[in-house]
């Protein structure tokens, strides 16, 4: 570089000048990737702008850090202004919830655990037995008792349009009534960029920034913007065993495993890392955030096909959504 | 990679979902587990073919009625384009779906039944996309199987779409016809041997052809701040940064703005995004600004470049669709919605309704239905800073919000 100017002719001044310059904000060369980020940052503003209360929901997975990541760009200088809200199974990857702390503190942002375990105890719900237990729709009680808590009137979460068929019909700002429920044929249209936050009192909203984002996108982001992620979304060794064609983890004893089904070691990751109890692993020998890319960019599998709560019928999500569920 | 994004439109059992379906199919963008569970379904229900309305019905209503009644939003690759469709209901009583979906695409396909022809419905797609002025259409004749691939049939079609686009008000608009049949995949992206007639691209040949800067809207810059960045932190003690979305075009630094509504002139001194800084804003950017002077701004306020002032007034005409159950009424107080900015309106008077399959106006009405489009008068509190929507598409147009219900019952387009 510096010969190339040498070469030119140039003055120390206008070196120094054109070294200073800023560089140009080129949504055009990768049009895709700028459009969504420039669009869920517009929309995490109007969260801030026409909120009371808003609050982030953290799960510790990939679209939650990501949301983060947006956040983080749409305010600053300033600190992100709303805290992160966890709604803790119980069943978490240990190192998910490590991650999580760490990620809080670095951002010096408020962090809310509310606790499943906690609901069970209150008596509020029942745990779910036998050999597809999971609590994953036990979730739901909770983040409505702390909606209720706190006072939030909105509440961002990473949802995404191209993860399952209910969620294609979501919203932006998706309108919930006081017992959380979503009225999927009565929602309100939303029209060029403009988005309606009005609600009554009792009423909140669901936020989704990334809900025109595929899986494809979000890794790219995470690879480009060099977002850490929890280990578990890299290959790893892990005691798992089969069952109906899907991988489990055999370790930390969430899973009920049957006496016929067999441990053995494989390298495995993770391709969403909700809750243990209805998450499964995919075989991958993917290590780095260019080769999850790279696989993801190959797979014939869409990612809620290992997500064993969708299994339950062709209408789980829905029937799961209009209860409140996220 | 480039993103379009993509409305349909048609009529109920026109195959729109069977046409995303087989879009989805033939570029593989359906994955293994999708499919096996469309295989399955179609299996179960008895068809001889596999159903690719399956794959985006997403709802249970939907599936049991065997129609669409909600946009739900579809996501394909190609080596060249990102395409996102939203796929629109094709009932009378669902026209603002249409709206909705149409407001945030650039192309449209609008479907129509080889067999019925062009029928009142394909009038209010074709309006409508119309009066939003959609860049691209695409008119798909479909089940061209139905009709033996007949030549005569689909030019029979075409003349009777041409009639109707004589009477369009948006004139540039580009329309391009395709016969295809999305259920057996003819010139849907393989071009087919069964319409040898046919010298034209297939519809995906067609989409992967348009040059996205020639579909966009372009305008002159507006920025409306949607959120005053204060860190009041010791590093950034004195910051007030402005964050908003650029519309229309470009912002640089030294430019020479106004802000409105308080008329200040001031120079842009930074442009950030994220922790860094940058000469200049494009269009749909998401950036915060700070200005070189003090100056007072809060939400709702715009930025514009002093030479390119918008029209700025207390009272306003627009083309006004109207969304909801509870009727707009002459003499009702709404808010309205620019953009970011919010004020109070009360309705004027409806000048006339506009009947969407163009068999003209009806004067003296005073209310309006839900899927009524009208010319409406609207006077309002504060004064807004808008352009025409002819003009500018973000700039120019507006929501009616119920302030009982707070629900989005109404858009508007500015004349």
């Amino acid at each position: 570089m510096w010969i190339a100017y040498i070469k030119e002719n140039k003055t120390v001044s206008t070196l120094i000048e054109e070294i200073l310059k800023p560089e140009l904000l080129d949504l055009e060369k990768r049009p895709k990737a700028n459009a969504l980020e420039h669009e869920a940052i517009y929309i995490m503003r109007e969260v801030a702008a026409q909120f009371e209360k808003p609050v982030l929901l953290f799960s510790g997975g990939k679209d939650s850090i990501t949301l983060v990541r947006l956040a983080q760009k749409a305010f600053w200088p300033a600190k992100i202004p709303f805290p992160l809200m966890h709604i803790d199974t119980g069943h978490n990857f240990p190192e998910t919830i490590e991650f999580r702390d760490k990620l809080v503190e670095e951002l010096g942002v408020e962090l809310i655990v509310r606790n499943v375990q906690d609901s069970i105890d209150q008596g509020k719900v029942v745990e779910e037995t036998g050999k597809y237990a999971s609590r994953n729709m036990l979730q739901t009680t909770t983040l409505l008792d702390a909606i209720e808590e706190f006072k939030f009137d909105a509440c961002i979460g990473g949802a995404r349009r191209d993860e399952e068929k209910a969620r294609a019909k979501e919203r932006i700002f998706s309108v919930r009534d006081d017992f959380g429920q979503w009225d999927e044929k009565n929602q309100r249209p939303e029209l060029f960029d403009m988005l309606n936050g009005e609600i009554e009192m009792g009423q909140n909203v669901r936020v989704f920034p990334i809900s025109n984002w595929t899986e494809l996108d979000v890794w790219s982001y995470i690879e480009k913007e060099n977002i850490e992620i929890p280990s578990i979304y890299f290959a790893h060794k892990r005691n798992i065993f089969l069952r109906d064609g899907l991988i489990w983890s055999a370790e930390d004893g969430v899973v009920f495993r049957a006496d016929d089904e067999v441990v053995e070691e494989r390298m495995v990751r993770f391709r969403t890392v909700g809750d243990m109890s209805c998450t499964a692993a995919v075989a991958s020998y993917a290590d780095t955030i260019e080769k999850v890319v790279a696989e993801i960019r190959e797979s014939k599998i869409s990612e809620r096909g290992a997500r064993i709560d969708d299994k339950r019928s062709e209408a789980a999500m829905e029937k799961r959504k209009q209860q409140g569920y996220f | 990679m480039e993103v379009l994004k993509i409305a349909t439109a048609g009529s109920v059992d026109d195959g729109k979902s069977t046409l995303i379906g087989r879009l989805l199919y033939d570029t593989k963008s359906l994955t293994d587990d999708k499919l096996e569970a469309i295989e399955r379904t179609s299996k179960q229900k008895g068809y001889d073919y596999l159903d690719f309305s399956l794959a985006t019905d997403g709802l249970v209503a939907e599936r049991e009625q065997g129609i669409t009644i909600d946009v739900a939003h579809i996501y394909f690759s190609t080596a060249k384009k990102s395409y996102i469709i939203a796929d629109t209901p094709g009932h009378v009583e669902y026209t603002r779906n249409m709206v909705t979906g149409a407001s945030t695409s650039q192309a449209a396909i609008i479907l129509i039944d080889a067999r019925k022809g062009v029928i009142e419905q394909t009038n209010r797609h074709f309006f409508i996309n119309n009066l939003l002025r959609v860049k691209e259409v695409i008119v798909a004749v479909n089940k061209m199987d139905l009709v033996d691939f007949s030549e005569e049939k689909y030019n029979a079609i075409k003349a009777d779409f041409e009639e109707l686009m004589s009477k369009r008000d948006y004139a540039d608009q580009k329309i391009t016809f395709i016969p295809i049949s999305a259920l057996k995949g003819d010139n849907v992206v393989e071009k087919s041997k069964n319409t040898p007639w046919y010298n034209g691209e297939t519809i995906l040949e067609h989409l992967e052809s348009l040059d996205l800067a020639a579909v966009s809207n372009v305008g002159t810059p507006r920025f409306p701040v949607q959120y005053v960045v204060r860190p009041k932190t010791e590093e950034f003690h004195d910051f007030r940064g402005f964050a908003g979305k650029v519309y229309g075009g470009e912002l640089s630094v030294g430019d020479e703005v106004v802000v409105l509504p308080s008329m200040t002139r001031s120079k842009i001194k930074n442009i950030y995004f994220y922790d860094k800084e940058y000469q200049t804003a494009p269009r749909r950017s998401s950036v915060t600004i700070t200005l070189e002077d003090e100056v007072n701004v809060s939400r709702g306020d715009m930025l514009v470049k002093a030479e390119d002032l918008p029209i700025i007034d207390k009272q306003l005409t627009a083309t006004v669709s109207w969304m909801d159950s509870d009727s707009l009424i002459t003499g009702g107080k709404y808010v309205v919605q620019h953009g970011v900015n919010k004020v109070l309106a009360k309705v004027d008077a409806i000048e006339h309704k506009v009947n969407p399959d163009y068999s003209g106006i009806e004067e003296n009405v005073s209310t309006l239905q839900m899927n009524d489009i009208a010319k409406v008068r609207l006077k309002l509190n504060k004064p807004i800073f808008y352009d025409q929507f002819k003009d500018h598409r973000t700039n120019g147009s507006f929501i009616i919000i119920d302030s009982r219900t707070h629900t989005t019952a109404g858009v508007g387009f500015i004349n």
